[in-house]
């Protein structure tokens, strides 16, 4: 026989009225194949959103750095005092120390603290970096408008500031920041330039943090206008205030080559180690919280993929149940067909056909499911997912291949069948 | 007249267990072309075995058939499939149509497995319509149908691919004597127009209207006339 377009589309045809005689029973065989390949694409959509999340937050860390963080220790049992003055965290010898680190190549310092901004009637609470002119390079931060501050800016201790883009956003509306003048506690500042916007991260392993909301000004203004002091916001009255004296929050190292980044970290830690009484730093880096952002992302797709498998199976068994009774609800009519000169091979492509049919359906279905659930979850549960085109073409080949794997059995069952026999069939 | 079929020392014997159950033993027999033969028999001489491996259903297990140049009792399933697409047209008791199939798409059925252009199968399949007076009938599902007009399809599509020969299994068992006469009257109808006609059947009535008769019983042929 002659395969031609034509005699293929005369089967599909047929396999399609088939599926649709049965509408109700065909819409329940596919519900495995629907969940299946749905739950194949939001899993990635998930996982690839997570790793996108851990990518990023890595490129603001910047994948070269390692970072050392003031921490709060806990607080001694001894202390009665109500109004305390904690010191506690890095200091210029640490920083002084890790500077001879020949691995280091840069070592970039920041004092920070929560502080209001003012512009005109409007207030917003910012972040307050006090930092050195390289800190954008280290930390990947692009300035959109204006400029950051330079070396000579620094030298200076000149008024200057570089706001956040939701700072910008939501003390210049309509204007141009760049020349303006903020207020930050009681202190003006000219706004030197505008960062770019950054994206907010809370991916796994890491604490949120938004720095669109951060200003920057030159470690120096910062020490000459706000000092090493920081008034903690304990609340309960001046009595109880909780006053800290930290030199610096953070250390952006930068290190010259991504082989050296865990040891520079192990001989930063043991610099630190060897000066510090109380566990008052974190050491964060980057790269190993990227790996074990990829080994949970990676678990977790284990987990889901295993989900989602057994869910394609059990729709697959729910084809090859349903083309099964097919088989013996139509015997009668395949012992007619094969009567009329229907070879083994036609019987075959009949319900094979049929159950890819099932199954190609299903996996429209689950398709359009698989790109929602995505989009349901990113809007309720507040997760970056990303549904790449290659998931998709995945998810819906894996059901095709369910309906042939599962359509195979019930459609040679058809067509080894005794015409003589089928004929008889009642 | 040439013999369209020509069947040498048929024998057929099915195994039971350990016991072989000899159904038709030593069958010889030529159908000429253009001939109205009967077969006829009580039940359990072997009638449907006959019709079985006259219509290539089956394969006989020693003996020779000959259908036209083809020497069919050796072939493979695909090469029987072949033959009963090309050569033969069936008519059953029960007509067996596909009830969820229309009456021009029954009709055409034979005519799908051999790849031929739709446009070609539902001309041809109108055209056997008219044949046996069903033309207005062809939207029709065979439920829709009465017993005769369902036979009446089985009919068209018997002769759509132009057959070598036409096997019908008892084709008025199903129907009243009125509407059984018509479809014999069909039927001889169509032999006249030079369709050869082999029609099986136990009521001697219906084998009367052949031109020649073959009784069968336990087997073998008793009787040609």
């Amino acid at each position: 026989m002659k395969f031609s377009l034509l005699h293929a589309t005369r089967i599909l045809k047929a396999g399609w009225k088939n599926i649709y005689m049965h509408k109700l029973r065909s819409l329940l065989t596919i519900l495995g194949i629907v969940f299946g390949v749905a739950s194949v694409i939001s899993m990635l959509a998930i996982g690839e959103g997570a790793s996108f999340e851990a990518r990023e937050k890595i490129k603001e860390l910047g994948s070269h750095n390692v970072i050392v963080k003031t921490v709060k220790p806990p607080a001694e049992a001894t202390s009665q005092q109500n109004v305390t003055l904690a010191s506690y965290g890095l200091t210029p010898q640490d920083l002084m120390k890790i500077e001879t680190i020949p691995s280091v190549e840069k070592i970039v310092p920041t004092w920070e603290d929560k502080m209001d901004v003012w512009y005109m009637e409007k207030n917003l609470p910012i972040r307050l970096v006090g930092t050195y002119p390289e800190y954008p390079a280290v930390m990947n931060l692009e300035i959109t408008k204006g400029r950051f501050f330079t070396y000579i800016d620094y030298k200076l201790a000149h008024p200057y500031v570089i706001i956040g883009s939701s700072v910008a956003n939501q003390l210049f509306p309509l204007e141009d920041p760049v020349g303006k003048e903020v207020r930050i506690g009681v202190n003006y500042f000219t706004v030197l330039g505008v960062a770019s916007e950054r994206a907010i991260v809370s991916g796994v392993g890491f604490e949120a943090e938004d720095i669109n909301f951060d200003v920057y000004m030159p470690l120096t203004t910062q020490r000459m206008y706000y000092g090493e002091y920081s008034v903690g916001e304990k609340g309960g009255g001046i009595r109880s205030s909780d006053m800290s004296w930290v030199r610096y929050h953070r250390f952006i190292i930068k290190v010259s080559e991504t082989e050296k980044i865990v040891t520079t970290a192990a001989i930063v830690e043991d610099t630190l180690s060897s000066s510090h009484k109380k566990p008052d730093y974190e050491i964060l880096v980057p790269l190993q919280l990227l790996k074990q952002a990829e080994h949970t992302t990676r678990i977790f797709n284990i987990v889901l993929g295993a989900i989602a498998a057994i869910s394609l199976i059990v729709g697959g068994i729910g084809i090859m149940n349903i083309m099964l009774a097919t088989v013996t609800e139509r015997t009668r009519e395949i012992g007619i067909r094969r009567a009329l000169g229907a070879k083994r091979k036609d019987i075959i492509n009949q319900f094979l056909v049929e159950a890819i049919i099932l199954s190609a359906i299903g996996g429209v279905i689950g398709v359009f499911l698989g790109v929602s659930i995505p989009a349901i979850v990113t809007k309720f549960a507040d997760m970056v997912t990303i549904v790449t085109y290659w998931s998709i073409i995945i998810a819906f080949g894996i059901s095709v291949a369910i309906g042939i794997t599962f359509g195979i059995y019930p459609a040679r069952k058809a067509a080894w069948l005794d015409p003589i026999e089928a004929l008889r069939h009642e | 007249m040439e013999a369209i079929i020509k069947l040498e020392n048929i024998v057929k014997t099915y195994q039971l267990g350990d016991i072989q159950i000899p159904v038709l033993k030593d069958i010889s027999l030529e159908i000429e072309r253009g001939i109205h033969m009967s077969l006829m028999g009580p039940s359990g001489s072997g009638k449907t075995t006959m019709l079985n491996i006259l219509g290539c259903l089956d394969t006989p297990t020693s003996g020779r058939y000959i259908l036209e140049d083809t020497e069919v009792s050796s072939l493979d399933d695909d090469r029987l499939s072949d033959i009963r697409s090309r050569k033969i047209g069936f008519i059953f008791q029960s007509y067996n149509l596909i009830q969820h199939l229309t009456v021009i798409e029954n009709i055409g059925l034979p005519l799908f497995y051999q790849g031929i252009d739709e446009r070609i199968v539902n001309e041809k399949s109108y055209e056997m319509a008219g044949i046996v007076g069903l033309k207005e009938r062809i939207r029709h599902k065979p439920t829709e149908l009465s017993g005769g007009q369902q036979q009446r399809v089985a009919i068209a599509r018997a002769l759509i691919n132009n057959p070598t020969f036409i096997l019908a299994d008892e084709p008025t068992g199903n129907l009243d004597t009125k509407t059984g006469k018509e479809i014999m009257e069909l039927l001889a109808n169509l032999n006249q127009q030079g369709t050869t006609l082999f029609v099986i059947t136990h009521d001697s009535k219906i084998a009367d209207y052949g031109r020649s008769v073959v009784r069968i019983l336990d087997g073998e042929i008793v009787r040609e006339s």
